[in-house]
């Protein structure tokens, strides 16, 4: 545990460069984000300051990091030529960032005294240089150029496919994740897996190399001093593990406190209608201050503590420095090596180091990267839905055969049992019951977004197994409760269904829907670009019908909104539901009386169950559940 | 920016020795490179062990000074940094806390909770890294130079040169490329706005069969996102072998010059290798300085954002501030008579005349409402969503100031009362039923800190919340969690109802506040308040009939207006758009009174009976209606 921790620290520290150039990026999100995703808001959140959730992740990943790493390579390999081309350029450029300091070294050798100096020498290795610092310089370009395209083309072809899962997952898997899970890890977990990539890119291989090539060139010049800098060099690393482990236990205050301010501040700000209805404000300022004073406490010891890797690194590696400086020095004098030798071991000493923190600090984010990784591919990897049938259904004339049909979303809780239903074209069948009896579930079974798990369902005479899910889903209108409008002008969102529906068409199907009245209004009409905040829940009911009403399918699955819709709105919606309606078979998820008294068949629901059908008269008089539902239902005027 | 300078206070010396003794420890490291030319020049040439072994430890004791210097520079920037920001956080809430509800809704909760939590985290970091860093790396680049012209003016002049070219490239390259990040910013977001809507539309998009244009999209917009990325990396990428190139060449100018110098007995060979070292540290400098300015940039993003929030004015100031004047203007439209003050001593709330635009320049949300209240009534609110029936309610404790017109509660303008003064007198019960976390008592005595468990359990009671407190182990000190998510929505709801009885108001008002309840609770929940103290005045907002039919008197709102005003016999006789309200949610009273638009056939055939199993029932509350249909 503590190793990580070091690692995560001195990454944070060395690192500042590469947070640095994403910045503004990151605070962009955090402007947008705002009434937006919660969810990233969340990520943002705990990405401030919190070790806790970065170390959950790498202990996730320790279980299966090899794995992945193998599936992250395999999508690497689609850009082998690039990938072999950066490892040579990056071996390129490192000798010969290397070799410069040599040359340098050489051609102040040629720099004797006073009335010494051998032009001619310091000439050609100073031309000598130039041209390799352009060649390096031309090589790093392109390197980080290719480092770039790789890292991001790989998390384009992940993102793409995780786009194609999620079309083709089951619903039964999108219903248990939440959305805020699945769009972190397609958009959060994605790019920190290409920041890992771009940085393991840039920096693994060149640091690696950079190492190599060091040894190697200090060894040449002298043998001691090289084998005195490998040996005091771990010295730094121990300082700095050892503040880490130290700050880590008040960085684990600092955020546990930051989280309850947080979770305070979200409350009392987030409320604060209700705050000051009550004049709690005082209270609630009280309970700050005590948790900001803490929250001071615990930060200027963390800021401060951690603020001294820096110095004690550099410290020791000043001693280092001295050392070399000291031992260089004598054996200067005692002929074994050059001023311009020293120069040279003096600025690897200096440079020795930071190839290891760069490494440390790619590891950590490497680490990251790749149990971000696990997660996006966990997804990909998710079995999709079962395969479709190629078999393509006509339209439908509208009767519906539901043959002993068996469904439970979990084993051990049935749901529909041996259920039957016979619905000739034209009828309207009306499905009552309290919230949460699982109403939803019969629609899901017709659309098939979910699978029987015996019986069959048959529209027409077509299995709706046996032939395509978009041939079946054709053949029904739906509008859902839960109004899902798509980011875009009203015209898109109408024709969703046909996206070669003329503008007569759409403005027919509007006034019919009665959306005209509102669209009419808006300022761009058609073209009004919508969102979720731009129209009433109303509003957006009439064009979900209006969607409908444009293609009118045999079949419709209407819900009933509960939701409060004003008076006028509700009646226009259900005008355009009657509308709709007439001749064609339709399920409706009823919530209003005289839907369901004009229902030829009611279905009632209780705990997921199919407790009775019939039509209104005779569920009455059957004196069950239905009528006394049906009963309470006057106590309202009462 | 400036205004929030003022935070720094008491931390003033700490802001200024933080930065100073990170110059000192920059002097240490400056130091340094003329200390190995000595080494070089007076020892190896000489061949001088001693002199050696002498500056060797020269180099040790700066190496050390190094150190304290800059933890010493560290605690004061930890504790000015962390000061500074804990003032200023401390400020901003309580600044926040005293927002009027409409510079609430001006500024937006969501953005003031960003605000107050990563921005000036935000801030506190810029801070920090401003004191330590800000002035070390320039102080190092010019001192370098400023050294270099120590050892030879003609060789420092290469430093002349170099660094504002090195300082414009960098600063180029971070000027292009900083609004190209905040372009891929964008495009990401876009690919996950997509990402989500295929998510929360999947039903819809597999109904409409569109998976593959969803997909054809997104495809569209991820190329475009990793086309910016690699175009802006691309230019970023050139920050790295730019410098490298141009100080590497700076150095092949300063060997080439230093040689001629030497050559000319001017210099030594030490100083050469001094000077080579400088332009070693300088680039390094140069680099950290421009991640440097990025972290500072972000936290002066956030301090502005953060500044921002202090412009907003508060918005409302209660009596105290300015008695005197607001006296005299009661006291001049008061009106004298006895007769007038027996009838203020029965009116609860009184609204003469009164509009509301929420925007100075925006429409009115309510216009020339005037209505009177007595003591102990109870008032139905009606309307359609948007008709301005919270509007209404929320100008009666003084939420928001009228326009125009004036709002009166016991006979007194709400203007004139003290702010707690006025509060003491409502229970209010808003829309979205709001729990804290904490223990159910802790929730229900922020209506009365002294309430007493007997008095917790009568309000309980009354709110119809007692089983939902016996339903849990813990009873009163059953924890709830933030925002009550283990709370359903009636369970939070009635247990806001229970938080405003126990401060026994003499007003309540129930906002549209039993929505989430079955009507037989709801109905059984308004018997229990009726049967309280006689004097309590009630208003009911909702948009179920139901609710409110019982009312001594119903105001029907239409587009921020009162369209009617009366009892429920009253308006089903006089008012169109009651009457609308009304029969949309009892369609089958509308066919049996005659009004049948031949819309519903069936309604009409059983609407008789229907009419009398309602009569017979009516008076027998039993099971839950409203889940039951819901």
């Amino acid at each position: 545990m503590s190793k990580k921790k070091t690692k995560r620290k001195t990454h944070s520290n060395n690192n500042r460069k590469k947070n640095g150039n994403n910045g503004n990026a990151v605070n962009k999100k955090t402007n947008n984000i705002v009434g937006k995703s919660s969810e990233i808001k969340q990520n943002n959140k705990t990405e401030i300051g919190n070790p806790l959730k970065d170390n959950k992740n790498k202990s996730n990943n320790n279980a299966g990091s090899l794995p992945t790493m193998k599936k992250v390579l395999g999508i690497i390999g689609r850009y082998k030529i690039l990938l072999i081309l950066s490892i040579v350029l990056a071996a390129v450029t490192v000798v010969l960032q290397l070799y410069i300091p040599i040359l340098f070294g050489d051609a102040i050798d040629g720099i004797i005294t006073e009335g010494r100096v051998d032009f001619d020498m310091v000439g050609t290795f100073l031309s000598k240089t130039l041209l390799l610092i352009i060649i390096t310089s031309v090589a790093t370009w392109i390197m980080n150029v290719i480092n770039n395209r790789l890292a991001y083309r790989v998390v384009q072809d992940i993102r793409a496919k995780a786009i194609r899962q999620i079309e083709h997952l089951p619903l039964a898997f999108l219903d248990s994740h939440s959305t805020g899970d699945i769009v972190g890890r397609v958009i959060a977990d994605t790019d920190q897996l290409s920041d890992g990539l771009l940085l393991g890119f840039t920096q693994l291989f060149s640091g690696i190399i950079t190492i190599l090539v060091t040894i190697v060139f200090m060894f040449s010049k002298n043998v001691i001093i090289s084998l005195m800098v490998i040996a005091l060099t771990p010295v730094s690393f121990i300082v700095a593990r050892f503040i880490a482990t130290h700050t880590y236990k008040m960085f684990q205050k600092q955020t546990h406190t930051r989280g309850q301010q947080t979770a305070l501040i979200e409350e009392m700000i987030g409320n604060q209608k209700v705050v000051k209805a009550f004049g709690y404000e005082d209270k609630a300022a009280k309970r700050f201050d005590v948790l900001n004073k803490e929250l001071q406490e615990y930060s200027r010891k963390a800021v401060f503590y951690s603020s001294l890797t820096n110095p004690s690194t550099r410290a020791v590696n000043n001693v280092i420095y001295a050392l070399v400086a000291l031992v260089g020095a004598n054996r200067i004098m005692a002929g074994a090596l050059t001023v311009g030798g020293l120069s040279v071991l003096l600025a690897y000493a200096n440079q020795y180091m930071k190839p290891f923190n760069d490494i440390s600090s790619v590891i950590t984010e490497l680490q990251n990267a790749l149990a971000c990784a696990a997660r996006v591919f966990a997804l990909i990897e998710e079995k999709p839905e079962k395969k479709d049938s190629p078999q393509i259904m006509d339209m439908a004339k509208g009767s519906v055969t539901i043959d002993d049909v068996s469904f439970s979303y979990t084993k051990n809780q049935k749901l529909i049992e041996h259920f039957s239903l016979d619905v000739k074209p034209g009828t309207r069948v009306a499905i009552v019951g309290p919230t949460g009896c699982g109403k939803t579930t019969f629609i899901n079974l017709l659309m098939r977004f979910y699978d029987v798990d015996s019986g069959q369902i048959k529209v027409d005479d077509w299995g709706i197994k046996d032939v395509s899910r978009h041939s079946l889903r054709r053949n029904y209108g739906m509008v859902l409760q839960e109004t899902w409008l798509k980011n875009g002008t009203i015209r898109d969102n109408i024709a969703f269904g046909n996206s070669e529906a003329t503008d007569e068409d759409i403005i027919k199907a509007a006034k019919e829907a009665h959306s005209w009245e509102f669209i009419r209004r808006m300022p761009e009409k058609l073209d009004t670009v919508i969102n979720d905040n731009s129209l009433s829940q109303g509003q957006k009911q009439l064009l979900c019908i209006t969607r409908v009403m444009l293609l009118l399918p045999p079949m419709l699955i209407l819900d009933e909104a509960t939701s409060s819709i004003d008076t006028r709105t509700e009646v226009q919606i259900q005008e355009a539901f009657n509308k709709m309606m007439k001749g064609r078979t339709s399920f409706i998820v009823a919530h209003r009386l005289s839907t369901i008294r004009n229902a030829d068949v009611i279905l009632v629901m209780k705990d997921g169950k199919i407790i009775e059908q019939g039509d209104h008269e005779t569920l009455l008089a059957k004196k069950g559940f239905y009528a006394k539902l049906y009963n309470s239902q006057f106590e309202q005027s009462a | 920016m400036k205004r929030l300078m003022r935070y720094i206070k008491g931390y003033e010396v700490q802001s200024i020795l933080a930065p100073l003794f990170k110059l000192f420890e920059a002097l240490m490291d400056l130091l340094v490179p003329i200390v190995v030319a000595r080494i070089i020049d007076n020892g190896i040439a000489m061949g001088n062990s001693a002199y050696v072994w002498k500056y060797f430890w020269l180099l040790i004791l700066l190496a050390a000074l190094g150190l304290a210097f800059s933890i010493t520079a560290q605690w004061f920037a930890a504790n000015a940094s962390v000061g500074f920001a804990t003032a200023l956080r401390k400020d901003l809430f309580s600044h926040v806390q005293a927002f009027s509800y409409s510079a609430l809704d001006k500024a937006g909760t969501d953005t003031l909770i960003t605000r107050m939590t990563s921005d000036v985290n935000l801030v506190q970091s810029g801070v920090n890294m401003a004191l330590r860093l800000l002035l070390r790396s320039p102080f190092i680049v010019v001192g370098a130079m400023i050294m270099s012209f120590t050892i030879d003016v003609k060789c420092a002049l290469v430093f002349a040169v170099a660094i504002p070219l090195l300082s414009l490239v960098v600063a180029g390259i971070m000027y292009v490329t900083i609004p190209l990040f905040k372009k891929a910013q964008a495009a990401l977001d876009n690919v996950l706005g997509i990402t989500r809507e295929n998510l929360t539309g999947v039903r819809v998009i597999r109904a409409f069969c569109k998976e593959e244009d969803e997909i054809a999209e997104f495809d569209v917009r991820n190329k475009e996102l990793t086309r910016l990325n690699e175009f802006v990396g691309r230019i970023s990428a050139l920050m790295n072998p730019m410098t490298f190139l141009m100080v590497n060449v700076a150095t092949i100018f300063l060997i080439k010059q230093g040689a001629i110098q030497v050559n000319l007995g001017i210099l030594k060979q030490g100083d050469v290798v001094a000077m080579y070292n400088y332009m070693a540290q300088m680039i390094v400098e140069l680099i950290k300085f421009a991640s440097l300015v990025v972290t500072i940039n972000k936290g002066l993003a956030g301090a502005n954002r953060v500044a921002d929030v202090f412009e907003i004015k508060p918005g409302m100031e209660f009596k105290g501030s300015n008695i005197s004047s607001r006296n005299a203007y009661s006291s001049n439209s008061g009106v004298g008579s006895a007769d007038k003050k027996q009838d203020d001593n029965l009116t609860a709330v009184k609204f003469n005349n009164v509009s509301l635009a929420y925007n100075t320049s925006g429409e009115e949300a309510v216009s020339e409402l005037d209505f009177t209240v007595k003591r102990g009534q109870t008032i139905g609110i009606i309307g359609a969503t948007g008709s301005g029936k919270s509007t209404l309610v929320n100008l009666i404790p003084r939420f928001y100031d009228v326009t125009s017109g004036e709002v009166m509660v016991d006979g007194k303008n709400v203007k004139d009362y003290d702010k707690n003064e006025l509060l003491s007198k409502f229970g209010i019960v808003p829309q979205k039923a709001v729990l804290f976390a904490g223990t159910i008592r802790d929730n229900l005595l922020w209506g009365n800190e002294a309430a007493t468990d007997r008095e917790i359990w009568k309000a309980l009671d009354t709110a119809q919340a007692t089983e939902v407190v016996k339903g849990k182990k813990e009873g009163l000190d059953y924890y709830i969690e933030q925002n009550g998510r283990n709370l359903s929505g009636g369970q939070k709801q009635r247990l806001t109802i229970a938080r405003a009885l126990i401060k026994n108001p003499s007003i309540l008002i129930l906002d549209d506040s039993a929505s989430a309840l079955d009507f037989a609770t709801d109905a059984k929940l308004r018997s229990a308040i009726g049967k309280l103290d006689k004097d309590m005045t009630v208003f009911i907002v909702s948009q179920r009939t139901s609710s409110i039919r019982h009312a001594d008197n119903i105001l029907v709102m239409d587009d921020g207006r009162i369209v009617g005003q009366g009892t429920h016999d009253e308006l089903m006789n006089s008012c169109d758009v009651y009457q609308e309200i009304y029969y949309s949610q009892f369609p089958e009273e509308k066919t049996s009174n005659g009004n049948d638009n031949g819309n519903d056939k069936k309604g009409k055939d059983i609407s008789m009976s229907e009419k009398d199993d309602k009569s017979a029932e009516s008076n027998n509350v039993t099971t839950s209606g409203k889940e039951v249909l819901a």
